[in-house]
């Protein structure tokens, strides 16, 4: 065992600096290899970011919410639907919810306006979600005027700029008081938009999605595990496009990876000559060159990924942002908690190395096949 | 078929072994054709400096397939959420008919390829090449199977279906369903306990007699206690320690020791565990040849550096699973 170690401390040596004596040649296919895990490292890490922001988003939200729903589309809650569901075991809450989407012409985007209890808002009275906030240029104690649907103006006070830690989610939002509400949309009194539900287990969720589906046939529940999923798969989807659209340049890479490497110059061809002419093997040679790719590939394996972790999550992921994160008017401002993943890593690695393993194979073994002799005459 | 990085990984490498080992066949087949190592004809030269291609890329293909078997576990687990009714690895695997058999012919591939790569490294010590035919033979039996692996992965991720109701490790290692998987999970603690470490005593102290004693007969029986303490030791786990590390006498699951909940308990597990039987098949599979007289001296130290090797992963492995039962707060048998 020590022998062996000793056999292979001494083989890195010689190839570290068979490497230094070709810079150059060494140093472009450094550079291709690392931009190529920078890119797919970027890619992996920001759409991982985006799923646990997801969950971290959806971790608070109710378990059920129950629409009821008219000829195939959302309809309203109407007064007594609430009383109908009864009482289901497992159930811990249950409340009628008020919101709607507003549209304001200043910003050209929608806002979503939605009811809370009079102890959080006061009639007349409003909270900001911090970007709209930012867009509009409110501040608390200012005032500000919509003109509703049916043409009348209603003006309100901010009372307060939402939290910018919860700007995900509250980016358009607007929260007033039940009676604003009503009478902003002119809605009929008694109605809801839709039923919000939470269970305490998790594993009773499925039934009383169940039991509220066979109570009410005309209502639709939506848990909040299906969203978590639909999203998982989503952003899932979005990243293997990306991949598959970057397959090019992996098979490039790989290209160039082989090329390189059975673009042996002279020099080279000779010093493999000289080395087998003083008594080293073609397994030895062998050994020599996959340690030379074992380091080339985990320098830039490091090197690639640091750079994507501080593109990532330093630079917001500048060159990804517009196809992975989506986009809106009133589009929240927001920092991805850094998070890697282990499965992520590995992944990565079986889009990088193996390729690149895989092209220099062939070419490794034709150079440690090199006669000494045709070489070095 | 979903469109995941990983699951494009897994395939890209298994159907990249498969290109591998099918370029390579014509050449076994002209190896075990025409392979004389008197013979100085230019033939002969030309495949001698082509084995040195197809022991690197299999050697490659090998090492690739091992870490293609922990990725595939590991994205079962991962991908479970996608599914109804899946907490872990069972679920994703259970999604359709293919995912067990899938997982078992990687396991089986796995093995094999260690038995194969053992069999190559003796072969690449002696000075004649003396297994190169046998070597070259076995390669075109390994290529079957590691074809219907891959048939069998492209069949389980084709049909993946977000969505689809599946049964869970609950309903699957429950005592009352009639499966092999069932069966294990349904022996009494104490029985199992007995065979656990009976199976593991048998399998470290061949182990122990083959790495200081050396011998043919002592080398097949390794091999025979590696397969069979793999098995107990899967059925260990099954039964009771995935019990102890769960804290619960009903879980059986062999994946969710694997998730972050437990710590990643069950790779400490299961790491060695594979080692040491791939090892001690390693130090069997090369036993058919300890007679041939380029190989006497070689064959011997290198199946009983094996042979430490197995020792030292079932020790590690019985003692780590020890510890876990020892430390849980789970009480199974009242003493």
């Amino acid at each position: 065992m020590r022998i062996w170690l000793e056999k292979q401390r001494h083989l890195i040596d010689f190839t570290l600096a068979s490497l230094a004596r070709r810079k150059t040649k060494n140093i472009g296919l450094l550079l291709a290899y690392t931009l190529l895990v920078f890119v797919l490292a970027s890619l992996t890490l920001f759409t991982h970011a985006l799923r646990t922001e997801a969950t971290f988003v959806l971790a608070g939200s109710p378990e059920v919410i129950l629409q009821r729903m008219v000829a195939g589309r959302h309809d309203l809650i109407p007064p007594g639907y609430l009383d109908k569901i009864g009482r289901i075991r497992g159930v811990q809450k249950k409340e009628g919810r008020l919101w709607g989407y507003y549209y304001d012409p200043v910003l050209n985007a929608n806002y979503t306006f939605m009811a809370r209890p009079a102890d959080e808002v006061a009639d007349g009275h409003i909270m900001v979600g911090n970007a709209l906030a930012r867009e509009r240029g409110l501040d608390k104690h200012n005032t500000i005027s919509f003109r509703s649907y049916s043409g009348k103006l209603f003006t309100f006070e901010v009372s307060a700029v939402l939290s910018p830690d919860s700007e995900l989610l509250s980016a358009d939002l607007v929260l007033l008081s039940e009676n604003d509400f009503r009478s902003f949309f002119e809605y009929p009194a008694g109605h809801y938009t839709d039923i919000a539900l939470s269970v305490a287990n998790p594993q009773e969720v499925r039934t009383v999605a169940a039991k509220l589906s066979s109570a009410l046939p005309d209502s639709r529940p939506i848990l909040r595990e299906e969203v978590l999923r639909t999203y998982q798969s989503v952003f899932d989807w979005r990243e293997g496009i990306i991949l598959t659209v970057l397959a090019g340049a992996i098979l490039a890479f790989a290209i160039l990876a082989w090329e390189k490497a059975s673009g042996l110059s002279a020099e080279e061809k000779r010093e493999i000559g000289i080395l087998k002419a003083i008594g080293w093997e073609t397994g030895d040679v062998i050994r020599m060159k996959t340690w030379e790719g074992l380091l080339i590939s985990l320098t830039a394996f490091l090197l690639g990924f640091i750079a994507a972790y501080v593109h990532v999550f330093h630079f917001g992921a500048a060159v990804f942002e517009p196809v992975l994160k989506g986009w809106s008017v009133l589009y929240p401002k927001f920092t991805l908690v850094p998070a890697v993943d282990g499965l992520q890593i590995a992944t990565l690695f079986f889009f990088t190395v193996f390729p690149y393993t895989a092209a220099v194979l062939v070419p490794i073994w034709r150079a440690a096949i090199t006669d000494p002799d045709a070489v070095m005459r | 078929m979903l469109f995941q990085p990983a699951i494009i990984a897994l395939l890209m490498a298994a159907g990249v072994a498969v290109l591998m080992l099918l370029a390579a066949a014509p050449f076994a087949v002209q190896v075990i054709r025409h392979w004389d190592i008197n013979s100085g004809s230019e033939r002969q030269l030309a495949l001698e400096r082509r084995t040195y291609l197809f022991s690197t890329l299999l050697s490659f293909v090998m090492l690739a397939q091992l870490a293609a078997l922990l990725l595939f576990v590991f994205n079962a687990d991962r991908l479970s959420v996608m599914f109804v009714g899946a907490m872990c690895a069972v679920g994703t695997l259970n999604v359709n008919g293919y995912g067990f058999p899938s997982l078992l012919t990687q396991i089986a591939v796995f093995f094999l390829a260690a038995m194969w790569l053992a069999i190559n490294h003796v072969d690449t010590q002696a000075r004649d090449y003396p297994l190169v035919r046998i070597k070259y033979g076995l390669l075109l039996l390994l290529l079957p199977v590691l074809v219907s692996s891959f048939w069998l992965e492209f069949q389980y991720f084709s049909a993946l279906k977000a969505n689809v109701i599946t049964s869970c490790c609950g309903s699957m290692f429950s005592e009352e369903s009639k499966t092999i998987a069932a069966e294990a999970s349904g022996l009494e603690p104490l029985p199992a306990i007995w065979l656990f470490y009976g199976a593991m005593a048998a399998a470290i102290g061949v182990a122990l007699w083959h790495w200081r004693r050396g011998g043919r007969v002592s080398g097949y029986l390794l091999a025979l206690t590696s397969a069979g303490g793999f098995v107990a030791a899967i059925t260990g786990v099954l039964s009771f320690i995935s019990l102890y590390i769960y804290e619960h006498p009903h879980h059986h699951c062999p994946f969710c020791i694997l998730k972050p909940e437990y710590d990643y308990q069950g790779y400490w597990l299961y790491i060695p565990l594979f080692v040491a039987t791939a090892a001690g098949l390693g130090a069997g599979a090369m036993q058919p040849f300890a007679r041939v007289p380029s190989l006497a001296r070689i064959i011997p130290a290198i199946s009983s550096r094996f042979s430490g090797l197995t020792a030292a992963g079932y020790i590690l492995f019985t003692a780590l699973a020890t510890w876990f039962v020892l430390t849980s707060n789970l009480i199974l048998i009242e003493h």
